[in-house]
């Protein structure tokens, strides 16, 4: 596998220390990491889970909108961050790997490199009460 | 190829007796491939060294900058080659998202800081360089980014024989665990089974444990480096100014005495290396 670039290095490196949710994809929409803040709410351990494509991705892990309906691509913050190159946020339902469904705000980032290298995505999500 | 070093030293100068083995010049080093194509890596104080080298200039010289930091542009304002009207000097440097490589020079090369105005050096060609593989003159060189501060590239470089690669600014151990991944790791591909790695060799381990994320590396993390990325040969540079000739001796005895799977090259000041 390739060496990725230096910007998603050090986002993988300050991910791996806070606190806060933080899932990593590649321009592709593959899967690169989350870290261990993130395991909490889904339920699965980043090295149980593995790098996986985008398409493995709508596999494993099932989300839809707030109320039940199909969430289509477009409305995905993730695929929104990727396709538009914007932000975009989100509250969604997900089911977790104990087959529960649980609330959650999602609010997906682009990352755009100098020259316009569109690099990825990151997403940060957190439980939501409401 | 064969390349010089013309300046090892980092992050500031250090001329005097106590340096005189591994040299008191910033970075600079330059390579001659068989075709006599002149490649200068970096433009430190020991840029001026090449003055008389290069006298008569070649029309044309290419010069690779990895960043702007001042220990590998001062010798700009004193290379001879940059006044000539009849030379054509080619800066390769990184690319900013907000200002021209030009512009960011000139920050340096304009009074107060400098009394030489970059358009007073009419040699001079910009280059603002981004990720990828770039023809420069008779070399293939691939540059990316490394972990620094501020943009800054790494290069590898070929002239179809062999290939050597340059990050004498570079701290791929920056945050958790290392060594680590291939793929997780900066510079790797840049290195990865190179005849020549010149590597940034600063500080030892324990001053690296006070100067996390100055961009630096630590002698054991660079040799953990040029063996991760499979090596042949290392080469030491950008030397700690506070490492006279004696730390730094006693320093390679140290690591030649550990039993490493690369050849390592004590990176002293004019030592001229056979790729």
């Amino acid at each position: 596998m390739a060496q990725h670039p230096i910007e998603m290095i050090l986002l993988k490196q300050w991910a791996s220390l806070i606190a806060v949710p933080v899932w990593i994809t590649d321009a592709d929409g593959r899967l690169v990491y989350y870290n261990e803040p993130t395991e909490e709410i889904i339920g699965v351990r980043f090295e149980d889970a593995g790098e996986m494509s985008a398409d493995q991705l709508a596999e494993v892990f099932v989300i839809c909108d707030i109320d039940g309906s199909p969430l289509a691509d477009d409305d995905r913050p993730l695929m929104i961050a990727l396709t538009k190159q914007m932000s975009a946020h989100r509250r969604i339902r997900f089911l977790r790997a104990d087959k529960q469904w649980r609330e959650i705000a999602v609010t997906a980032i682009p990352i755009i490199g100098e020259g316009n290298r569109h690099l990825g995505a990151m997403v940060t999500m957190w439980e939501d009460s409401e | 190829m064969r390349l010089t070093l013309h300046g090892t030293r980092g992050s500031m100068g250090r001329a005097g007796p106590e340096t005189m083995e591994f040299g008191g010049d910033t970075s600079c080093v330059d390579l001659v491939n068989e075709d006599g194509a002149i490649l200068v890596l970096d433009a430190g104080s020991g840029l001026s060294r090449l003055n008389q080298a290069l006298d008569p200039s070649p029309p044309r010289i290419d010069v690779l900058l990895t960043h702007l930091h001042l220990d590998h542009l001062q010798g700009l304002g004193f290379f001879r080659p940059a006044f000539s009207e009849d030379v054509e000097v080619h800066l390769w440097g990184p690319a900013s998202s907000t200002m021209t490589l030009s512009d960011r020079l000139s920050r340096y090369l304009s009074p107060p800081l400098f009394p030489v105005r970059i358009r007073d050096l009419p040699a001079l060609r910009f280059h603002d360089l981004r990720p990828g593989t770039y023809q420069v003159g008779n070399y293939e060189v691939t540059a990316d980014l490394v972990c620094h501060p501020g943009p800054t590239l790494g290069f590898r470089i070929t002239d179809g024989s062999k290939t050597i690669s340059y990050l004498p600014d570079h701290e791929p151990a920056l945050g958790e665990d290392f060594p680590r991944a291939n793929e997780w790791t900066s510079g790797f591909d840049l290195s990865q089974e190179v005849d020549l790695l010149i590597h940034d060799f600063q500080y030892t381990a324990g001053e690296y444990q006070e100067r996390i994320g100055w961009g630096h590396s630590s002698i054991p993390q660079t040799l953990q480096f040029a063996t991760q990325v499979e090596a042949r040969r290392l080469v030491s540079f950008h030397h700690d100014p506070d490492h006279n000739d004696s730390t730094l001796g006693r320093i390679h005895d140290e690591a030649l005495g550990s039993g490493l799977p690369f050849e390592l090259i004590p990176g002293t000041g004019g030592l001229t290396i056979d790729v």
